[in-house]
């Protein structure tokens, strides 16, 4: 199979990487650049836990061809905290006890980052409508809802 | 055509952990020369706790701080044996076990600390914050890790502990039938409220009521993660998950897991929960365990809700949209039951 050279931002730095044609973001992220952060649940676009945010947008990297992000900027759960600091929203899904095993929590992460960079101050109904696209098996989606909630509110203090 | 609200009532008595055979877990424990201590058992955790809470146990048994305790799950090929991470067990199993373990290796860890302050053990104490001292008379004190030091290095010793819990295989008596399957019961009621729609069959969640009784509360944040994750889990049971094809073909039934139905967080409803704590005489601190068993009042709760919406009794999991719609149309209609 011909490879394809792809180029683009990965969490703010610059990768290039070969891939061969037809292989998905998810893939050639955790395959070839090691970013383990966004999971495999079922590479159909059922579950949401391998979203990232392409240009700021989410995106569920299994159903995205990794060609298509050439030149593009990719975010993922990997680049999501300041150093050795956790973001606002990882902050409060430790608080609210946001994950159990822990497998959905980097695709709901980025959901809801996704929402509040596009909006800050969310409702309820908003948060869930967000989140719709995830699976999640063990929290029962409440405290995940009511950590999007915190962390909009903790950001609005900041503001 | 009408949306018609009802309200149901349950309440289980929950075996905790299952005797089939004897059910036994156990757990080791050791002191590094660091003075940190690790316990290792096979149980797994998935997410509901179990490093957690054996670790606090641990701790609180050594006397020593909970930061200086980690627990091991590695490998059940060479960990010490556990019947698994299964029928709400965890807690009070494996609990009891690694209790029985740090309780040894405590005694160890107080001789060794006798020997270094020339002193009797039984005289000794714990803080709690990583020191060893003589009972009234707080100066008199050594860490523990110069214990672990002192042990490793100079008295040849080993400061660790075996622990084992067994609930023995209970004989069923050939007269009357009688046997005692489980030495300790949780306890839970939950009311549910639902909205059927009687034109689609649709079952709604309105709103959960709940008590549970499940010992002590070992880890409260931790119960209540349960409690909250595991009613969804019901929900999932009553009303959506099925490996069985629901239509006539199998054909027709879900084929992957996109297929799969579970309900999203749009379907969830609020849910409060009341825990109520009567420490149980035989779990570790008297914890029972919110296993397993905070899906299950779920489940009548919502078809109890269902018959008092629709009148409709519904004796198949999961009640989907479907089976309602048949079933409103088998009796003529919808019979909304006396509100309750
Ligand atoms: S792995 Fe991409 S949506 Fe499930
Ligand atoms: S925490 Fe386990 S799937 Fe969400």
């Amino acid at each position: 199979m011909t490879k394809t050279a792809l180029q683009f931002r990965h969490n703010g730095r610059d990768v290039a990487l070969f891939v061969d044609g037809g292989v998905n973001l998810l893939v050639a992220l955790r395959e070839s650049i090691g970013d383990m952060t966004p999971k495999f649940g079922c590479g159909q676009g059922g579950c949401g836990a391998c979203s990232v945010l392409i240009d700021g947008e989410l995106h569920l990297s299994c159903l995205t061809l990794a060609e298509t992000v050439n030149g593009r900027s990719v975010e993922t759960l990997d680049g999501l905290k300041d150093g050795p600091n956790l973001h606002p929203l990882q902050r409060a899904f430790m608080e609210q006890f946001a994950a159990q095993c822990g497998y959905c929590t980097p695709g709901m992460l980025m959901a809801a980052k996704a929402l509040l960079d596009r909006n800050p101050s969310p409702t309820r109904a908003e948060v869930i409508e967000a989140i719709s696209g995830n699976i999640c098996r063990c929290t029962g989606y409440e405290p995940i809802v009511n950590a999007v909630l915190a962390a909009a509110s903790s950001g609005r203090a900041r503001a | 055509m009408a949306k018609h609200r009802g309200r149901g009532i349950a309440s289980i008595n929950y075996p905790i952990g299952m005797n089939l055979g004897g059910d036994p877990s156990q757990a080791l424990v050791h002191s590094n020369p660091s003075g940190k201590f690790t316990v290792s058992l096979s149980s797994i955790d998935l997410g509901q706790g179990m490093k957690s809470v054996t670790r606090q146990i641990c701790a609180e048994t050594l006397g020593v701080p909970v930061e200086d305790v980690y627990v091991d799950t590695a490998d059940s090929d060479t960990g010490p044996h556990c019947m698994g991470s299964f029928a709400s067990r965890g807690t009070h199993r494996v609990g009891n076990a690694v209790m029985a373990a740090a309780k040894e290796a405590r005694g160890v860890m107080m001789e060794a600390a006798a020997e270094e302050l020339e002193v009797n053990a039984a005289d000794l104490d714990t803080d709690g914050r990583g020191n060893i001292h003589v009972k009234g008379a707080p100066h008199r004190s050594i860490s523990t890790k110069d214990v672990a030091i002192a042990a490793q290095f100079k008295q040849g010793k080993t400061i660790s502990g075996r622990g084992i819990f067994l609930v023995p295989l209970s004989e069923v008596n050939p007269e009357t039938g009688e046997m005692s399957p489980a030495t300790c019961y949780a306890h839970a009621c939950l009311v549910a409220e639902v909205e059927v729609d009687d034109e689609t069959g649709e079952v709604a969640m309105v709103r959960m009521d709940s008590a549970y009784e499940l010992g002590r509360a070992l880890n409260p944040r931790l119960v209540e993660q349960q409690l909250v994750g595991g009613a969804w889990m019901g929900i999932s049971h009553a009303l959506f998950e099925t490996p069985e094809p629901y239509y006539p073909d199998p054909a027709h039934g879900p084929r992957d897991f996109v297929e799969y139905l579970m309900p999203g967080p749009g379907d969830i409803c609020p849910h409060d929960i009341a825990v109520l704590e009567r420490p149980a005489a035989d779990g570790p601190f008297g914890a029972k365990g919110p296993g397993e068993m905070c899906a299950n009042p779920v489940l009548p709760a919502v078809a109890n809700a269902i018959f008092n919406a629709v009148g409709v009794r519904m004796d198949e999991l999961p009640i989907t949209p479907e089976k309602v719609l048949r079933a409103i149309k088998a009796q003529g209609g919808a019979r909304p039951q006396a509100r309750r």
